[in-house]
């Protein structure tokens, strides 16, 4: 199991964003945790990168407790994540953003990012017309495409992504699904947290729903999907 | 109003404002760095400079320099000097980020709060050192420390020789060699400073820590480290400028900081906070600024000038002549 | 950055908070009658105090009326400066400034430049100080809150720098011969001596009533406490008003309390107006007391004097003002040899609240009433009570006392726009 979440709890301010959530990500899955705003998704995976506080429970990454374990040193272990909506570097050109994502890398030479530019810009081609000009000129999908990049640029083992169909044109959204595909066949293993649950069933390999900050729903990714509550709350019908 | 005298030395106002203006601007880029970076006014910020100008004298006492050094031995003991002043400087920032703003930031304290913080951190520094005197006494050691705790309260003057060569005219004013190694040294700091931030990969983190530090420690940036590295250049600037104000000016005081710490954090905020190469005009600016106003109106207003100038930027363009944002410099 | 850690101020609540607490309780328990005896004698005591000169209290060394008169002007500016920093959130660097303008306006108008009577220069002082309030707030109240810091500062020394360089105003010499207030010469109290351990009357060393002479600083310190006593009663009819509700909702939260429809442009400039008065109000006491003055008595250093007796007494709080005032003015007096490390020793006092205990050694109730509902909170989220309360505790009500400080949340906890 490269990753195992147990009874994880977390506070935003004083409101229990999540109360005791277990989940399990195997090695080279996509899983997904799918539920309305507000549910605690984005909580949950901020939470395992580091940027929120655990109050109980346990986050066990590759065998190791992520207690103790500082943000950035998450980021050294594997563990990488694009935020969710315009989490890029505004200021930074395409290329400085995707740079970034290496910042943890021991070697940072041209010649070692080179496969790995060329791994991204293959994925989005788009972004290779734009390498020059600053992300924050870029359009939301532009920037979601950043900011999957450039998790990609440190090669994680566990890429963690949040919500990144958001505000996108349906033809965009097919688009990014199937790169995460892509993502997951070369290797890596993918976190995803979507509201779009159709599109994210159809992908993962375990899914679990989330309602008010705890977990409701568990199984694969088509149990889920053919789950008569689900349907009736999620999917609106339409697989 | 003395229009006839600003006309007529328009020449060395406006020069003797550029060699103020290069100080103002190596001491503006520690608040405009630290702003960037944490959204606050390094208030305690002058105090560092201050530091660095005693630093230079006792490291120029320490090598015995004096105003019988000449020639090549007193350009390095200058240089030693220098030295000197910004290890002082930058280890007294590194000081202030870990007494005065890590336990505040920590809880996520109110700017106002840390603010109030950095006030008290100031009068400590300035009073501590007004205060050595009577800190060494009462620790037993002014007999060990003698001249360097003497007359704490009073001025400090620069113990090597001061006179100065006017190196060539420029429109009537004799340029002198202090002048010019007062402005060229601040100028080519600034450019080293800027060239950091903009492509070491530590720049490259103080510049994703001030765009967004939440999506910079997902990058795996260590934001802790980048506020002290961000405080350590401001303070090591700030420790240059003050070598370079003391052969200007020649002398300081345990409170000499507060006024040039103003005027720098002024310099700062005309050029646009958090925006280095603003920091560079908005010093020049001021200091150009000032010296003509004390010129037009008498020297007596030359700091009203400056204060004044302040307010009228706060009011009609807080943003100042290059806008703000660190991170948002483009490369 | 500031949510990834969330602060436990609750936990560090210290004995003085809950004392207060329960003091206060039981204060608001006994009935009103009695309450107010309490004051009237507190006032009294108060009066009495610089003839009764009680030992330990009383400073050795210095004139006990003159230390209380003194303490008194601090209490002033400290009730003035918290309308200001307290009740409306805005940090105000230059408060000194608006005390200097009352302190000059005596000075020019009965002694420099004319001979009013000071009856009549008092009042003119204090349109003229709130005037200034005005002119200073009107373009900078627009300014972000920590420019606005900055502005102030920048304003104090306009001020001070001013007054150093104009002739006009008696420059770095200043002003001098400011007449007394009028006398009405009634009759002697004696003081109490207790050199010899037991209070005893002693009718060498008396204190006419009223009289104000340059040797006796004890009517003046009457008057002080008369104008404190006053200014205290309109601080809490203001409070407790839609005025005080409004800077309130100013403070907390600027563009929610616009939206409710408070001009809150309008109220932060009363707010400064007013504590613009009071600090007139002070200067120009401190001014007729001393019956000279010269810029070297309003520096940057005393405003920052000012500022900390307000943020140690705990900001928004008018009794939290008072000690506070009483603690930065009477301690250093009390304690003399001790003055050179006065400005080092306000220093480390002000980090030190800073970094544990924000809210001041008083907090306003309304911090306190918060901090009780974040321990409550803390409480349902470890499960030790009824879990179905949560609703109605963790909601709008369980909020961080840190939101508290004058500032509102908005503005720096987004401080990238």
């Amino acid at each position: 199991m490269l990753l195992e979440v147990r009874d994880l709890s977390v506070n935003y301010g004083h409101i229990e964003a999540i109360r005791d959530i277990s989940f399990d990500v195997p090695e080279g899955s996509v899983v997904t945790l799918i539920g309305a705003n507000g549910a605690g998704k984005s909580t949950t995976l901020k939470t395992i990168s580091g940027l929120r506080k655990v109050r109980t429970g346990s986050i066990v990454y590759d065998g190791q407790d992520l207690a103790k374990v500082s943000a950035d040193r998450r980021v050294q272990m594997g563990i990488s994540q694009a935020p969710e909506g315009r989490g890029i570097f505004p200021g930074m050109t395409v290329r400085e953003n995707l740079e970034m994502g290496a910042y943890v890398r021991r070697n940072r030479s041209a010649a070692a990012l080179a496969p790995d530019f060329e791994r991204v810009l293959t994925l989005f081609p788009r972004l290779a017309e734009r390498i020059k000009q600053p992300a924050g000129n870029l359009s939301g999908g532009e920037q979601q495409m950043v900011a999957i990049g450039r998790a990609l640029m440190a090669q994680p083992r566990l890429l963690l992504l949040d919500e990144p169909s958001m505000g996108l044109a349906p033809k965009l959204i097919q688009q990014i699904f199937r790169i995460i595909e892509e993502i997951n066949a070369q290797g890596t293993t993918v976190l995803l947290v979507e509201q779009n649950a159709a599109q994210a069933l159809r992908r993962a390999h375990l899914a679990y729903l989330l309602e008010t900050g705890e977990i409701v729903r568990s199984g694969t990714g088509s149990e889920l999907a053919g789950d008569p509550a689900v349907r009736a709350a999620y999917l609106g019908g339409d697989v | 109003m003395h229009f006839q005298y600003v006309f007529d030395n328009f020449a060395s106002l406006f020069i003797g404002g550029l060699v103020f203006g290069s100080v103002y601007a190596l001491i503006a880029l520690g608040y405009t760095m630290v702003y960037g970076v944490l959204q606050l006014i390094n208030f305690a910020h002058s105090e560092v400079f201050m530091f660095g100008t005693f630093a230079t004298v006792w490291a120029l006492w320490l090598i015995g320099a004096d105003a019988t050094t000449m020639g090549v031995a007193l350009v390095l003991s200058i240089a030693f000097a220098m030295v000197a002043s910004m290890i002082t400087s930058g280890g007294v920032a590194l000081l202030l980020e870990r007494v005065a703003y890590r336990p505040l930031l920590k809880r996520g304290a109110p700017r106002l709060i840390a603010l109030i913080s950095a006030i008290g951190a100031s009068f400590v520094l300035s009073e501590a050192m007004g205060l050595r005197g009577a800190i060494a006494s009462a620790l037993g050691l002014s007999d060990t420390l003698g001249r360097y705790v003497a007359r704490s309260r009073e001025n400090l003057g620069m113990p090597t020789d001061r006179t100065t060569t006017v190196q060539f005219e420029l429109f009537g004013y004799g340029v002198t060699n202090v002048n010019i190694i007062v402005v060229v040294s601040a100028v080519l700091m600034m450019v080293a400073a800027d060239q950091f931030i903009r492509r070491t990969r530590t720049g490259r983190g103080i510049r994703a820590v001030a765009q967004d530090p939440e999506t910079a420690s997902l990058m795996g940036v260590n934001s802790t480290r980048v506020i002290q590295i961000t405080f350590l250049i401001g303070g090591m600037l700030a420790g240059a400028a003050a070598t370079l104000y003391m052969l200007h000016i020649g002398a300081t005081r345990y409170n000499a900081g507060f006024l040039l710490g103003v005027k720098a954090f002024t310099a700062a905020v005309l050029g646009g906070i958090g925006n280095l190469r603003g920091a560079l005009v908005g010093g020049l600016v001021l200091g150009v600024a000032e010296g003509l106003g004390a010129g037009l109106f008498g020297n007596e207003w030359r700091h009203v000038v400056a204060f004044v100038l302040l307010i009228l930027i706060l009011l009609f363009r807080p943003t100042g002549l290059l806008g703000e944002s660190l991170g948002k410099a483009r490369a | 950055m500031s949510e990834t850690t969330t602060t436990r101020p609750a936990a560090r609540m210290s004995w003085a908070s809950s004392l207060r607490s329960s003091l206060g309780s039981r204060l608001r328990r006994t009935p009103r009658w009695a309450q107010f005896l309490l004051m009237v004698a507190l006032a009294l005591f108060c009066y009495l105090l610089p003839l009764l000169e009680p030992p330990v209290i009383s400073t050795p060394g210095t004139d006990f009326g003159a230390v209380l008169f003194t303490v008194s002007i601090y209490v002033l500016v400290a009730v003035g400066l918290n309308i200001v920093v307290g009740y409306a959130g805005l940090l105000d660097l230059g408060y000194v400034g608006f005390y200097a303008i009352g302190a000059y306006t005596v000075g020019v108008l009965t002694s420099h430049h004319a001979t009013w009577p000071w009856l009549l220069s008092l009042p003119a002082a204090l349109v003229v100080t709130m005037i200034s309030g005005v002119l200073l707030g009107w373009p900078t109240l627009r300014v972000r809150g920590d420019y606005l810091a900055i502005v102030t500062l920048g304003f104090g020394e306009i001020v001070r720098l001013t007054l150093i360089n104009s002739e006009w105003l008696g420059d770095a010499r200043g002003i001098s011969s400011i007449p007394a207030p009028p006398s009405l010469p009634l009759f002697e109290i004696p003081h109490l001596d207790w050199s010899t351990g037991v209070p005893l009357v002693d009718f060498s060393d008396t204190t006419t009533f009223i009289e104000f002479g340059v040797t006796d600083p004890v009517p003046f310190y009457w008057l002080a406490l008369t104008l404190v006593i006053l200014v205290l009663l309109a601080d809490k009819r203001i409070k407790n008003s839609r005025v005080g509700r409004s800077w309130e909702a100013t403070r907390e939260d600027e563009d929610a309390a616009e939206l409710m429809g408070v001009p809150t442009f309008r109220f932060k400039l009363l707010a400064f107006a007013l504590g613009a008065f009071v600090g007139g109000i002070a200067g120009s006491m401190f001014a007729t007391r001393q019956t000279f003055i010269n810029p070297e008595s309003f520096t940057l250093l005393i405003s920052i004097l000012f500022l900390s007796a307000v943020v140690l007494g705990g900001q928004g709080n008018r009794w939290g003002a008072v000690i506070g005032a009483i603690v930065v003015a009477y301690l250093p007096e009390r304690f003399r040899g001790f003055e050179q490390w006065r400005v080092l020793v306000f220093g480390i006092a002000l980090m030190l609240l800073a970094i544990y205990r924000p809210q001041g050694l008083l907090p306003p109730r309304r911090t306190v009433r918060a901090q009780r509902m974040e321990e409550e909170s803390q409480a349902l989220e470890v499960g030790e009570a009824d879990p179905d309360a949560e609703l109605a505790t963790a909601g709008p009500v369980a909020r961080n006392p840190v939101d508290d400080a004058p500032v509102p949340p908005d503005e720096e906890r987004s401080p990238r726009g």
